[in-house]
């Protein structure tokens, strides 16, 4: 068999990072009952009858997704540490891009099955009317996941050989998602209330600009934070 | 760079960019204090524009030097430029805190509050965040090579991320006063002000360059020390 491209090794990696997912299904399990619970105790963290659950609504949803995908981004190198399975993948005759974009994509996935569930969940316990902002929320969701990703595949990567990975993950990753969270927050208020999504514009022009240069330079410098 | 065993450690010697830049910002400070007019709206508290304005340029300059000198090793693998990077970094998680400290400061007696979530000012403190990630991952990473390579693509990606943040805060809202100074019309200041004002740009480089200057002879020390250590 001869060895694949960019694409084809990402792909076969990607499912290979999907498959131990879904037979262990821990992480999805344990990140999607994360996303509810906190979507659930948000929800007391206000005096309802003084801010309406539709304002809260939107913060809550990105605060969710940005803590849940950690959780997900932090297990994508965590399952190469055993058995040596990082050094079996660098010895492997794939490009070094080819993993970054291999996990990238398996973390998109991961990402994308969360809000696939907290999405309606919110939408339910906080009496949201979404009306016909359906596609243009999805559309916001996977902008700001594919930002999300990109960047937080990289620093997975980066912090899983080092101690305090699991603290350091978030302390170098969220400054990174301000740009992510920022924009689909205010675009989701945006749309929840009502408004049209030309008034949003502005917001998804910053967050598919950030997809555009991050996704690009988190996979050029991403053979840099491999040991060999 | 130098054999630590000859010399007298560079850390003991008394750099000449260092008296200079003191004396620059004594200079500085003496001329913004008592030869500077205070401002007609906001009286004696705008003279902390001479230490809030410098300060954050030198900032910005310091986290610039550290994504350079991070990329350059990547390509040169040299150890003076990860000791620039380190050096700078730490220089400018410095110079950051003294802008967050001096703003809240002016932002109370000119603006009614310590703090707003005002574009620059939320920009600044993500700096601040980025810079601390910056140093907390390079003390976690005993490895050399390893640390100057991790902190190289944190340093390159920070770099990237500040125009982006600047972009959203920016969208959110902003309070600060459009350009004074830099502005195609020439300086809407007086005279007098513009001077203490560059004056003070000036001696804050150079404090800067005088403390990068110290804290990467103190790291070329403890580079020499280790590699004493265990070359026994």
């Amino acid at each position: 068999m001869s060895a694949p491209g960019l694409l084809g090794s990402a792909w076969l990696i990607a499912r290979k990072d999907l498959a131990i997912e879904f037979r262990t299904r821990s992480a999805l399990l344990s990140a999607l009952v994360l996303s509810l619970l906190a979507i659930v105790i948000f929800y007391f963290a206000w005096d309802s009858t003084a801010v309406g659950a539709g304002d809260l609504a939107p913060g809550v949803l990105w605060v969710t997704f940005t803590f849940s995908g950690l959780l997900g981004l932090h297990r994508s190198f965590g399952v190469e540490a055993q058995d040596g399975a990082m050094d079996a993948l660098l010895i492997a005759p794939v490009p070094r891009q080819a993993i970054f974009v291999g996990k990238a994509l398996a973390n998109l996935a991961f990402v994308l099955g969360v809000q696939a569930v907290a999405l309606p969940a919110m939408v339910l316990f906080y009496d949201v009317g979404v009306g016909a902002a359906w596609p243009a929320l999805i559309g916001v969701m996977i902008l700001a996941a594919i930002g999300l990703v990109a960047v937080g595949t990289l620093f997975a990567g980066l912090t899983a050989n080092t101690r305090l990975a699991e603290l350091l993950l978030p302390v170098l990753a969220l400054p990174f998602f301000v740009p992510i969270v920022m924009p689909a927050a205010q675009a989701t208020a945006k749309l929840l209330a009502g408004r049209p999504l030309a008034e949003s514009f502005a917001w998804l022009r910053i967050l598919l600009a950030f997809d555009l240069v991050f996704a690009y330079a988190c996979m050029l410098v991403f053979p840099a934070t491999l040991d060999d | 760079m130098t054999d630590v065993s000859s010399t007298p450690p560079a850390t003991r010697r008394v750099d000449p960019v260092a008296l200079l830049a003191f004396a620059v910002v004594a200079l500085a400070y003496g001329r913004a204090i008592w030869f500077t007019p205070p401002e007609a709206t906001q009286g004696f508290a705008q003279k902390i524009l001479y230490v809030h304005a410098p300060a954050a340029w030198v900032a910005f300059l310091a986290f610039g030097v550290t994504a350079l000198a991070g990329a350059f090793w990547l390509f040169l693998k040299d150890q003076r430029l990860d000791r620039l990077a380190e050096s700078s970094a730490e220089v400018g998680v410095i110079f950051t805190t003294a802008v967050l400290v001096t703003g809240p400061l002016w932002g109370k007696p000119v603006w009614g509050t310590w703090w707003t979530w005002d574009a620059r000012l939320t920009l600044t403190l993500f700096l601040w965040f980025i810079y601390v990630g910056y140093l907390v991952l390079r003390g976690v990473i005993p490895g050399r090579e390893q640390r100057a390579r991790y902190a190289a693509v944190v340093g390159i990606l920070g770099a990237l991320l500040i125009p982006f943040i600047h972009l959203s805060v920016y969208l959110f809202r902003t309070l600060h006063p459009l350009p004074v100074v830099a502005r195609p019309e020439g300086p809407a200041m007086p005279t007098v002000m513009v001077k203490t004002f560059f004056l003070a740009f000036f001696a804050f480089t150079l404090l800067y360059v005088a403390f990068v200057r110290a804290r990467m002879a103190l790291a070329t020390e403890r580079d020499a020390l280790d590699d004493a250590a265990v070359g026994g």
